[in-house]
């Protein structure tokens, strides 16, 4: 599958979402068509790989979910955007339908605080349990006190 | 022709007034009970050293027993970070640090030095307290690096303890990002002459009295 084909059948199935670039595809989904797109990634587009996911925090804009799903086969590889939008801090896991997301979900939730809704076991992955925040958030301070140690 | 222009008065440097040299004394750690003998030893000591003309015999055995702990300085193993692969090189044949009487030992019950070497993060700090606390006294820390020493490059991130120092206490510091083997070498042997000295004054060393 090339990314011309990839990008028609994303424009026909997704009308909502937005399609740039080419390597990697760059695809923008609404957060309804999140798990949706994801499913269709993995079953239509053969993206059976899931390469990572992060978060973008973009102040008063609010957060953006980031995942990078690829075709090794085909060579095709989208980057998968979306905006929970400001103030908002769920958004639906893809754990799901990849395994893969679990891990990067649990450290996107220990970043960013993002609340993946149906994930089956969402807690700390590389803070201490008893961390208080969300460090890469824009709006945890520099040098936050951590007793005793700073 | 020469240009004439306001001079800016730059006003000298005062150490005190920096902020990172004050959380520097406010912060680091010392050894306030000093470190721990047998009461045997000490009621032992304290007794020969009483006795009329018996403090001849304490400061013989004293530079004795110096001489011994400097010449058998056993650093524990512990690689932290990037300056661990320095502190390897230093153990190995080229910098062989075994001609110093150092055996890197993977025990901290049977050392004396723990080397730092790396970042200590936060969730770190409690297993290297743990591991310093398991060494037996007298025991020394050597803090390896810019990361160890002040927090390093990570200093104003979220997960970095700002010096080792802030957990336990220093001795040497190396300086370095990271310390060649030649630098650690010199921090060693700027230990060993602090142990000679380690109790012929009833307390220990400053740290790092001598710079080159």
């Amino acid at each position: 599958m090339t990314p011309d084909e990839a990008r028609t059948l994303i424009a026909e199935r997704f009308s909502g979402s937005s399609v740039e670039g080419s390597v990697p595809l760059v695809v923008v989904v609404p957060v309804g068509a999140w798990v949706p797109f994801a499913q269709f990634a993995k079953e239509t587009l053969g993206c059976r790989f899931f390469s990572f996911l992060t978060a973008v925090d973009w102040k008063d804009e609010g957060l953006e979910v980031v995942a990078k799903v690829d075709n090794a086969d085909d060579r095709l590889s989208l980057l998968v955007k979306t905006r929970l939008g400001p103030g908002v801090s769920a958004c639906p896991s893809l754990t799901p339908v990849y395994r893969g997301a679990d891990w990067m979900e649990r450290e996107c939730f220990d970043m960013f605080g993002i609340r993946f809704e149906g994930h089956p076991d969402l807690r700390r992955i590389l803070l201490s349990d008893d961390w208080e925040g969300h460090p890469l958030l824009k709006s945890y301070a520099v040098d936050t006190p951590y007793p005793p140690y700073r | 022709m020469a240009v004439k222009g306001p001079v800016p008065e730059i006003p000298a440097p005062v150490w005190r007034s920096f902020k990172d040299l004050q959380e520097w004394e406010a912060l680091h750690q010392t050894r306030p009970e000093g470190d721990k003998h047998s009461d045997l030893f000490v009621r032992l000591t304290e007794g020969i050293h009483n006795f009329p003309g018996g403090f001849v015999v304490t400061t013989v055995a004293d530079a004795f027993l110096n001489w011994a702990r400097k010449s058998s300085v056993w650093p524990v193993t512990f690689g932290l970070a990037c300056c661990a692969i320095e502190m390897m090189a230093t153990f190995a044949s080229r910098f062989d640090v075994e001609r110093l009487g150092m055996v890197p030992w993977a025990s901290p019950r049977h050392a004396d030095l723990m080397i730092v070497s790396g970042t200590v993060t936060i969730k770190m700090a409690p297993m290297l307290k743990r591991i310093y606390d398991q060494m037996p006294d007298p025991k020394w820390a050597v803090s390896m690096g810019s990361c160890a020493n002040s927090g390093g490059p990570f200093r104003h991130g979220y997960h970095v303890v700002k010096g080792v120092d802030r957990v336990i206490p220093v001795d040497v510091y190396v300086p370095g990002c990271p310390p060649p083997p030649e630098s650690l070498l010199n921090g060693l042997l700027l230990l060993q002459e602090q142990i000679a000295h380690f109790r012929r004054t009833g307390s220990r060393a400053t740290p790092n009295p001598k710079v080159d």
